[in-house]
């Protein structure tokens, strides 16, 4: 089977920067393939140029059957881009957005209100279809962003840090909408800054400073993971962490709300020690045990390495 | 060209500006309030030149040429003081524009000799009311003069026919009978306000999408260029009839300008300039993507160039030739020669074939250049 986005070889510079840096992998029909990395890893260039709304250097993209360097416009039909950035009109009303979004596609005018009052149902946003979408919370902005982008139906939808600034509800219903889609056949692009997130994608690339580090499902790339994670959770997570960085065995020390992941050789060795450690220091602490690695360990890990 | 697109895309732009109180604002009040200060405000007419007067003889003679002051609806005597240095006060501080000096001779000059000088003052700070009060001063005088010497006459029992002279000027003005500047400065008002507000409105359309943040999502929608211009220039071009039309009622009803042509080339050739300007105001609005820059360069490669060189308030064949040959690249001097033409000479566009095909070029330039200027993309 063809895979429903290509890319190869694909860079960008901006200058002398070299925002995208000849990156290449493949994301297969139904699959939700998340691009993670920090700031300035090339995440929203290549988001913008799969999207067609940036011209890329070098190098090929291939989305929904269409090449996208040779000609932007042709994908544009078939595809939906979420930019990081509300990109929906605030003085226009949630109603008068979905309408402007389904004439611009070309939707037919039954379809879009049949479609237009399942997505605002679904998103529990019926009673608001005439509010101004500036005044709606953020939740409900992402989710209008994308019941606009749904209208249509997309074959791939391609969403930039999607639930940046969303409280964790709004954030739940909309990984729901997105599980649903998939089952639909869509193919989904996503980038986030959430690693708890990234784990639900079914594969992951780990981007760093243009360049793709690591490409792989979350479970295979945690099991690249060197080492055991222990997990600390306190209220004085910051002077823990100036006691344990630099301890032995540990190599990395994150602080992760409140508390801390912490990179070890030996879990079955170090945590007693780790545990004596800070109760010698008189620090307070609730729980230290061993845990799962998370992602964001692994990508602290493999950036720090570098 | 898709007009489902291109509907979708007017019909959100005309509800962006009803809803933004600063464009409902440059739409509707701009217009009104432009014709009421420029109408009223630019006259280049002098009536009621303020007049002081130092009268050194205070005799019957010197005040019948004064009455002749007072009589005239082109000034005012205000007062009479007593010596220069009162005179020469006024002038400083702007109280009169026009001293009137009458000798303590003047009489007896006038009855031994036939001929008396009599001094007049002008502040001549602004040359445009100098000028005509120096010229209004003199047909006075000269009015004056001429009775005098004509009594004189009857008196000696002359013949009057022979002083009067053979050959007489009696001049006739053609469509502005009554010489008003304000008919000759208002149809130069109507392309002031299209510049202003069309240009005004249309340099934050596209800034607009780029400053909020909502240009990046319409790039990934397959609306074409052309689509996008069309669609966000359609409500402006009605905005700018509707100004028009405006204008135009404002200035029949409120002004009491004649208007002779049809309104058929009135609006005609308000379409043709309005395109220019939108074309100018969209193609600023894509180059520059802040709203605050985009209307400040609009204003001063559209408003700049139509009040000072369109020749709506200072007469082109007036200008240094220098300057007269950049007025023939100045688009809104077609329209306003136009404008004046339908206003008061009443003709036809047929009568205006160079001007009318000249905008036409202009329109259709700036219309292609505008439909290349936006392009697709975020580099």
């Amino acid at each position: 089977m063809e895979p429903e986005i290509a890319v190869e070889g694909l860079s960008k510079r901006f200058g002398p920067v070299s925002a995208v840096d000849c990156l290449s992998f493949a994301v297969n029909r139904g699959e939700i393939f998340g691009l993670v990395g920090p700031d300035g890893a090339g995440k929203t260039t290549t988001m913008r140029m799969l999207a067609g709304v940036m011209s890329c250097d070098g190098g090929r993209m291939k989305v929904a059957g269409h090449d996208v360097a040779a000609n932007a416009e042709a994908v544009k039909g078939s595809i939906s881009y979420m930019p990081q950035r509300f990109g929906l009109y605030e003085d226009l009303t949630v109603d008068e957005n979905i309408r402007f979004y389904a004439d611009l596609f070309g939707v037919a005018r039954t379809e879009r209100r049949e479609r237009g009052a399942m997505l605002l149902k679904a998103a529990g946003m019926t009673e608001f279809r005439d509010r101004l979408a500036g005044k709606l919370s953020g939740g409900m902005k992402q989710k209008l962003g994308l019941i606009c982008a749904l209208i249509h139906r997309p074959r791939v939808l391609l969403l930039d840090e999607p639930t940046t600034g969303v409280d964790p509800v709004s954030r739940r219903e909309f990984w729901q909408v997105l599980y649903s889609l998939l089952a639909q056949g869509v193919t989904i692009i996503i980038s986030t800054a959430y690693l708890d997130e990234a784990e639900r994608c079914s594969r992951l690339a780990l981007l760093h400073k243009g360049r793709l580090l690591l490409c792989d499902t979350p479970e295979n790339l945690k099991k690249r993971m060197p080492g055991a994670t222990v997990v600390v959770s306190s209220p004085q997570a910051r002077d823990l962490r100036e006691l344990l960085a630099g301890a032995e065995g540990v190599s990395t020390v994150i602080l992760v709300g409140a508390g801390l992941h912490l990179v070890v050789d030996d879990a079955d060795r170090r945590v007693p020690e780790l545990k004596a450690r800070i109760q010698s220091a008189g620090i307070a602490f609730d729980e230290i045990t061993a845990s799962e690695p998370a992602i964001e360990d692994l990508f602290v890990a493999y950036v720090q390495g570098r | 060209m898709s007009p489902r697109r291109l509907i979708a895309m007017s019909r959100k732009e005309f509800i962006q500006i009803v809803r933004d109180p600063r464009s409902l604002l440059i739409a509707l009040l701009m217009p009104v309030m432009q014709m009421v200060l420029l109408g009223y405000g630019v006259s280049l007419d002098a009536k009621n030149i303020p007049v002081y007067v130092y009268d050194q003889e205070g005799s019957q003679d010197s005040q019948a040429l004064l009455k002749r002051f007072q009589a005239s609806p082109y000034f005012d005597v205000r007062k009479t003081v007593n010596s220069y240095r009162d005179l020469r006060y006024a002038i400083d501080s702007d109280r009169c524009k026009l001293a009137i000096v009458i000798p303590f001779d003047f009489s007896r000059k006038l009855r031994d000799t036939g001929f008396a000088p009599v001094q007049v003052i002008v502040d001549g700070t602004d040359d445009n009311t100098a000028n005509l009060s120096k010229g209004y001063a003199r047909a006075v005088i000269a009015r004056f003069s001429a009775d005098v010497q004509h009594n004189w006459l009857q008196r000696q029992g002359m013949p009057i026919a022979a002083s009067n002279g053979n050959i007489s000027v009696d001049t006739r003005i053609w469509f502005n009978e009554d010489l008003e500047s304000r008919n000759f400065i208002i149809p130069g008002i109507v392309a002031l306000v299209m510049a202003l507000v069309g240009a005004l409105l249309t340099s934050l359309t596209i800034a607009r999408e780029w400053e909020r943040g909502t240009m990046e999502q319409l790039l990934s929608t397959p609306i074409t260029p052309s689509e996008v211009m069309l669609g966000k220039l359609i409500p402006y071009f009605m905005v700018g009839m509707a100004d028009a039309a405006l204008c135009l009622m404002m200035s029949v009803w409120w002004f009491g300008v004649p208007f002779r042509g049809t309104l058929a080339s009135f609006f005609t050739t308000t379409a043709l300039f309005l395109i220019v300007i939108l074309g100018i105001g969209f193609m600023i609005s894509v180059a520059i993507r802040n709203q605050l820059g985009a209307s400040m360069i609009a204003l001063l490669v559209t408003l700049m160039p139509t009040s000072l060189l369109s020749g709506y308030a200072f007469p082109i064949d007036q200008m240094p030739a220098a300057v007269r040959a950049i007025t023939y690249l100045v688009y809104s001097r077609y329209y306003v020669t136009i404008l004046k033409a339908i206003y008061l000479k009443g003709v036809g566009v047929k009568a205006l074939g160079a001007e009318m095909t000249a905008l036409a070029v202009y329109a259709a330039v700036i219309g292609l250049l505008a439909t290349r200027a936006f392009r697709k993309t975020l580099d």
